[in-house]
């Protein structure tokens, strides 16, 4: 191998995963890892490292990788993220760390992402113990939400000796790591792992606590003792387009058709929850959630478009995720945007009518705005539609908190530390940027709980 | 986990339990709901709150034994658990938030159709608490399908049965009575809250429409988390889609799309009825000493 050529991965061939849901990419070997570690080439000054949002300092753990020392990759990561495992397979690396690698620009660029993951289940396979706690302080604080913001922000603080409790909504703490993220692309026991740990910080969980409604957030402050809360809620509400035939049965949104199939284990024969998958699926989108989506269809035993408006160039998804999903033998219709679901007279999907799109000036957002051809339309049969649009905030913490801001697309305000608009109440994730991603929100439950700690510390005069 | 500290049958598949949940109970309002799932391969089945108790911590829902969840469901029995139990879910009757003196100046007419009249039930001894009296109609196939009479009959003004076979009360559905009253008894109402099988609540809401009276339904269409992050529940009113679990259940009964809800409603019908066939198929081999 020369030093500009990747180590390649081991993955499940496409025929086979296309049948089920184990994870697709299997993982670098000891050996792999280490001669893959050994083409980074530990730059003084490492551009890697500004580019990941919580900046570990990726040459250190890599180099111990290359030297065999696993342990202290791991530790290496654990100053920096409290989720390598799930990072180092979801995080957006060629827009990132990767994206800027020196090695990058004559080759491929240092295989950060799977590095880190490789190091991180090396750890978890042979119990090392990442973290210690302080000493309790007797300062309680209240985390709404079990996603990545959740989680990382009760872990730091319960290091730092805060007797922490998280409320979650669903009857299974991780967020859209459990009920979004498919099993064969984040095995659920990794999650679940990470869940486990938090616990042996000392942080309490109690699901099926829907703050706004079982408990607001006043009442945790004024009649249950808390001194602080964070709320890392997401961005849970889905988008639909409200275009005709949208309410016929065999339109979903994303997260239903994934909440069915991963929090609720519909695609086991051993589990109550029913799914219906039809045999021509339409997902209509083009980011991770679609991604999630078309694949999870195939595998259920559909065949599967993803029609997406503008072209391949613009796909928010992971480039990986696209690849993944061609070659399993997802089909895609770009430049194309439904107009009208049509419907069979017992209230059934039979088919979408689409309408050609082009790409014209780019729109705030910097990507070139996708505009209707006329006269371009023309129908498909499908039997199953999934909408794959985006999600926003749910309004039901801000409206049921008093004196807690939002913004116009309903995202909670907070300033340089994660505060909010009300006094000891901090927020950071999806709930605050809008959908975004895993390491952003573990960034925002970070700042948060450095946040979080001066606040205490300076109103308790500690 | 959730304890059952009571459980009562109501009438032939039909069962009302006390779940241990403090939480809920302490939050409950008349016309929410909470989610409930059995075991660790159930779903998350949606029951409205019938009671609650702060004191002793319990909530009280009635289950119908409809289909795989339900049965099984109905399957535990006291001093065991269920495994998650969340609520309350939806907003609260409007009339809890609005201005009592206004409340009070209007007749109220009660509409529950067969299991309905579980959730009716604290509505109107929270009618009653406050000093006014509310009409009730109580609904079903038959006479013993008639639940929670002497519980109803405590609380409301009048209370008229009706069965479809004509075994007990007035002989026809609750329409009919509907119409008896209002039309040839010459009562008058302001409001009529329905509550039971949506086919019941459409024909309730159409027959309203005609006689004048303003009418909310308490929509039960199929539902996953029941917290607006699915859209599953969603239901046209007054030609918006809404999600029954964060904007409802409770609607104006007249600007409700029922034939979209009904269609809906059937969405999993399939898969569910291949799902029972399979565990009746199941409990006769275990019967039989085959399979475990
Ligand atoms: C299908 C899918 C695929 C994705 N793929 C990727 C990817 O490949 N890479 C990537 O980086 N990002 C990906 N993302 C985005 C990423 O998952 C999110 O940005 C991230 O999870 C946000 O974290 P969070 O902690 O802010 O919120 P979430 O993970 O959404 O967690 C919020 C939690 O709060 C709970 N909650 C909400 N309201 C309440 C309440 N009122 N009371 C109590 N609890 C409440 C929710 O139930 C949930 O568990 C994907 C998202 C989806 C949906
Ligand atoms: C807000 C709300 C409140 C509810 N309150 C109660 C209650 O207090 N007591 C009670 O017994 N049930 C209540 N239901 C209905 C209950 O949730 C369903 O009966 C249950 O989910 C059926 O599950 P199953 O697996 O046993 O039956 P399935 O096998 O899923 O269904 C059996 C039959 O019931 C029909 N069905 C499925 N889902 C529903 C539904 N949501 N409503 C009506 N029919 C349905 C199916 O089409 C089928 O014919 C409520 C539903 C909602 C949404
Ligand atoms: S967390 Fe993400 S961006 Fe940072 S090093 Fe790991 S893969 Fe790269
Ligand atoms: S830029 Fe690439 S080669 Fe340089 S330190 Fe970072 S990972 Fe290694
Ligand atoms: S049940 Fe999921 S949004 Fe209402």
């Amino acid at each position: 191998m020369d030093r500009f050529t990747r180590v390649p991965i081991a993955e499940q061939d496409p025929k086979v995963r296309a049948t089920n849901f184990n994870e697709v990419c299997l993982g670098y070997t000891e050996e792999e890892a280490m001669a893959e570690a050994k083409r980074c080439l530990n730059c003084k000054h490492h551009p890697c490292v500004g580019n990941c949002p919580v900046n570990i300092h990726i040459p250190r753990f890599i180099k111990h990788i290359a030297e065999g020392e696993f342990e202290e990759a791991a530790h290496v990561l654990a100053e920096y993220s409290a989720l390598p495992a799930v990072c180092g397979r979801v995080c957006p690396q060629e827009e990132q760390c990767e994206k800027v690698c020196v090695l990058g620009m004559k080759g491929d660029p240092v295989s950060i992402g799977k590095l880190e993951r490789f190091a991180a289940d090396w750890a978890r396979e042979h119990g090392v113990e990442v973290g210690k706690t302080k000493e309790k302080n007797g300062y309680k604080v209240a985390v709404i939400g079990s996603g990545p913001a959740g989680i990382t922000c009760a872990g730091d603080l319960a290091k730092e000796g805060y007797d922490v409790t998280i409320f979650e909504a669903l009857h299974e703490p991780g967020g859209v790591l459990v009920y979004g993220i498919p099993e064969f692309r984040l095995p659920k026991d990794i999650v679940r792992h990470e869940i486990e740990n938090l616990k042996k910080l000392g942080v309490k969980i109690e699901t099926n606590v829907i703050i706004g409604r079982t408990v607001t957030i006043d009442d945790l402050m004024d009649k249950e003792g808390f001194h602080a809360v964070f709320i890392g809620s997401g961005a849970g509400l889905p988008k639909f387009m409200g275009i005709p035939g949208e309410n016929l049965n065999g339109v979903y949104s994303a997260n239903e058709f994934l909440t069915r199939n991963n929090l609720m284990k519909a695609y086991r024969e051993d589990y109550d929850t029913p799914i219906k998958v039809g045999e021509k699926v339409a997902v209509v989108g083009g980011g991770n959630v679609a991604m999630d989506a078309a694949r999870t269809a195939l595998r259920l035993g559909a065949e599967v478009w993803v029609v997406y408006r503008r072209t391949e160039e613009e796909l928010p998804a992971r480039v990986e995720e696209v690849h993944h999903a061609k070659e399993e033998g997802i089909k895609f219709e770009f430049l194309t945007s439904p107009v009208e679901i049509l419907g069979n007279e017992d209230g059934w999907v039979k088919g979408i009518r689409c309408q050609r799109m082009k790409l014209g000036e780019p729109d705030s957002s910097g990507r070139r705005r996708p505009i209707p051809i006329e006269g371009s339309e023309f129908e498909f049969d499908v039997d199953t539609v999934i909408m794959a649009l985006g999600t926003s905030p749910n309004p039901l913490i801000p409206s049921t908190t008093y004196g807690l801001e939002i913004n116009d697309r309903g995202c909670i305000i907070t300033d340089e530390n994660g505060q909010t608009s009300r006094e000891g109440v901090f927020a950071g994730g999806d709930a605050v940027t809008g959908a975004a991603t895993v390491i952003l929100a573990m960034g925002a439950g970070k700042q948060a709980a450095i946040g979080i700690d001066k606040y205490i510390k300076e109103k308790y005069n500690k | 986990m959730y304890k059952i500290v009571e459980k009562k049958e109501l009438a032939p598949d039909i069962y009302s339990m006390d779940v241990l949940a403090p939480r809920v109970a302490e939050s409950a309002k008349p016309g929410q709901f909470v989610i409930v799932i059995a075991d660790e391969s159930g779903e998350r089945v949606p029951l409205t709150i019938c009671d609650y108790d702060t004191e002793k911590g319990t909530v009280n829902i009635v289950i119908q034994a409809m289909g795989c969840s339900t049965k099984k469901m109905v399957s535990y029995n006291e001093g065991e658990y269920f495994k998650d139990f969340v609520g309350p879910l939806g907003k609260p009757s409007a009339y809890v938030n609005e201005d009592l003196e206004e409340v009070k100046k209007r007749k109220y007419l009660f509409v529950a159709g067969g299991v309905g009249a579980a959730p009716v039930f604290p509505q109107v001894r929270w009618f009653h608490e406050r000093g006014i009296d509310v009409d009730v109609i109580v609904g079903a196939k038959t006479k013993e399908l008639i639940i929670l009479e002497d519980k109803i009959r405590d609380v409301a003004g009048n209370l008229y049965i009706a069965t479809d076979d004509g075994s007990y009360g007035f002989n026809g559905m609750v329409t009919g009575l509907i119409e008896d009253l209002v039309v040839n008894q010459g009562k008058k109402y302001d409001y009529c809250i329905a509550i039971g099988p949506m086919i019941m609540m459409k024909f309730v809401a159409l027959l309203t429409e005609k006689l004048g009276i303003k009418t909310i339904v308490s929509l039960n269409p199929i539902m996953v988390d029941g917290t607006g992050m699915c859209g599953a529940c969603r239901v046209t009113v007054g030609n918006e889609t809404k999600f029954a679990c964060v904007d409802g259940p409770e609607f104006d009964g007249h600007l409700v799309d029922f034939d979209e809800a009904l269609k809906r409603q059937a969405q999993y019908k399939e898969e569910e009825i291949k799902k029972l066939k399979k565990v009746e198929e199941e409990c006769k081999l275990e019967q039989q000493g085959g399979v475990k």
